[in-house]
């Protein structure tokens, strides 16, 4: 996966977490949570989300790595390097 | 066949636990003893009328939007839309005493206003216990000591009617303990009640119940219909299997009950029925007859959503001495609400306090008389506050603690459970779990968000090894 590509499939599953949410303004630098509203329930199924679609376990000393979507990218990268984004 | 969990029952928090897992691949089967999905919130149809049980309205409604309010997180751990419960506001409902009457709708300012207005040396009071309330962690899962919401009151405001008028709607819509409440619980229904309010789904229960339904099975969940559960097996205090009456014998990683603690405990080992605490079986429960109308309700002079009225001027809420008490209760129109277009048909609800035990103990042919009898004292009673709407009824059907304990198998037709609540969910037995009424979250949003809870804690949280 290309950076886009993971930044891709984060929005999505933001989106099926968040679906009344405009998730076109997302900015990478800001924290997820004052942008989304996000709460710890939005956390788990995040990491739920990302075991599920690509079977990557995100361990519980990690969840602070996705704080913003750039920390998410650049936490993901290197564990989604060998996945295809699903079309 | 062996399951990751089975979920017991099919009622709202059965279903949203069966939701959460089926959606991250475990292997559910939810079981329900009826032949219709629901449990204390479901519907039954008679003469081509679907009518809705346990549903007045649906409390805790917050906008779209609004993500971090009790519906938001239901709506997002499900992965609904606001729009697919297409709900409608109420308009106005009060609190009708003898001689004050407090307004209230969705905005919690209109509330303040009037007490201002009506308790004025009480208003300071009042906010002061709306700042407790605010800051108060309902939905923590650990369990504290039981707390008096009278005495916390008391420390707050000092005229008891004004407490009874505050205890009225929350009690009725959601207290399993006579005379007080605990005070969580009293903060879950003061929130769920005067700051977030009320609503009404477009198509009643039926509607959101097959959302739901629909749900699970696209996930891949199972359902399975008049299925009821015999024994629950368990060895050296861990689950192990369970027989369904017939003999079946079904096996599983986990079961998430939503039967009622008690209810669960009694289908185990019987020497865990030992450890349980007196007065953990649920006592309150109540006698309702709604009364199909040939006009809408606002032609008759009732233009409220919801009352909840006392014509005494104290207001108790225990089980009644008599069958049923007509002292008090709750006008329910579901018309009234800001449906794009109005209902099919006219419909007063009315809700009673009832004795479980007296409406037990009663032969057949006298239960029915008796039924009669009640409704038209309780309606006697009513019209001394109210219009009389007797003219225009074309269909009524009462409902009592028998028939809920008939349909749902909640001891005593309790219809909000244990007053002991197990906020955590932990059974005696190991890989056994409770959800719903029991664990504490309450009416239709709350026991959604206790399945959901229960489903996340003991289940999704943890690392269970995967389905071999």
């Amino acid at each position: 996966m290309t950076r886009e590509d993971v930044r891709q499939a984060v929005i999505d599953i933001l989106g099926d977490i968040a679906p009344d949410e405009d998730l076109s303004s997302i900015k990478d630098d800001l924290t997820l949570r004052e942008q989304m509203d996000l709460d710890s329930m939005d956390f788990l199924d995040i990491v739920m989300e990302l075991r599920k679609r690509f079977n990557v376990e995100v361990p519980e000393s990690d969840y602070q790595e996705l704080i913003s979507m750039a920390s998410c990218i650049k936490y993901l990268q290197p564990l989604l390097k060998d996945h295809q984004l699903a079309s | 066949m062996k399951y990751d969990v089975i979920v017991i029952g099919s009622g709202l928090s059965g279903l949203a636990a069966g939701i959460r897992l089926a959606m991250f691949d475990k292997k559910v089967l939810i079981i329900e003893k009826h032949t219709v999905v629901g449990g204390l919130n479901s519907y039954y149809t008679r003469k081509n009328r679907t009518i809705d049980v346990g549903l007045h309205a649906m409390t805790n409604y917050s906008p779209k939007g609004a993500r971090n309010t009790p519906l938001g997180k239901l709506l997002k751990q499900l992965r609904f839309s606001h729009d697919d419960f297409r709900l409608y506001e109420q308009e106005t409902s009060e609190i009708r005493f003898p001689e004050k009457c407090l307004r209230f709708t969705n905005d919690f300012d209109l509330l303040k206003q009037e007490i201002r207005e009506q308790f004025p040396d009480e208003i300071d009071g009042f906010m002061r216990l709306v700042k407790k309330i605010e800051s108060f962690d309902e939905l923590s899962l650990t369990a504290d000591k039981w707390t008096s919401s009278k005495l916390v009151l008391g420390g707050y405001i000092s005229d008891p009617v004004l407490i009874d008028m505050l205890f009225c709607p929350l009690m009725y819509y959601g207290n399993a303990t006579e005379r007080d409440m605990d005070f969580y619980q009293f903060v879950i229904m003061f929130k769920s009640i005067f700051m977030e309010g009320f609503a009404k789904p477009l198509g009643g229960m039926l509607y959101i119940l097959n959302l739901l339904v629909d749900k699970f099975k696209s996930l891949g969940g199972e359902l399975r219909m008049d299925a009821e559960v015999e024994t629950i097996n368990s060895k050296q205090g861990e689950f192990k299997s369970l027989n369904l009456v017939g003999g079946e014998e079904l096996t599983a990683s986990a079961v998430i009950s939503s039967m009622g603690y008690v209810e669960t405990l009694r289908q185990c080992d019987p020497s865990l029925m030992e450890g349980v605490t007196k007065g953990s079986e649920g006592q309150v429960s109540f006698m309702e007859s709604l009364f199909a109308l040939n006009r809408e309700p606002k032609d008759l002079g009732y233009c409220r959503s919801i009352i909840f009225f006392c014509s005494d001027y104290r207001f108790r809420y225990e089980v009644p001495k008599n069958l049923i008490d007509i002292s008090s209760g709750v006008l329910c129109c579901p018309n009234n609400f800001q449906y794009p277009k109005p209902l099919s048909e006219g419909m007063i609800r009315l809700t009673n306090l009832a004795n479980f035990r007296l409406w037990d103990a009663l032969p057949r042919r006298e239960y029915i008389n008796a039924k009669k009898e009640w409704r038209t004292k309780a309606l006697e009673n009513l019209f001394t506050l109210f219009p009389d709407f007797r003219d225009s009824v074309i269909f009524s059907d009462t409902f009592t603690p028998k028939t809920i304990l008939k349909y749902t198998g909640h001891i005593n037709g309790s219809v909000y459970g244990s007053p002991n609540k197990l906020k955590d969910g932990i059974t005696p037995v190991r890989n056994l779990f409770i959800c719903g009424t029991d664990q504490g979250f309450l009416g239709i949003v709350g026991a959604t968000l206790s399945g959901i809870s229960m489903a996340n804690l003991h289940i999704l949280q943890k690392k269970v090894a995967p389905n071999t």
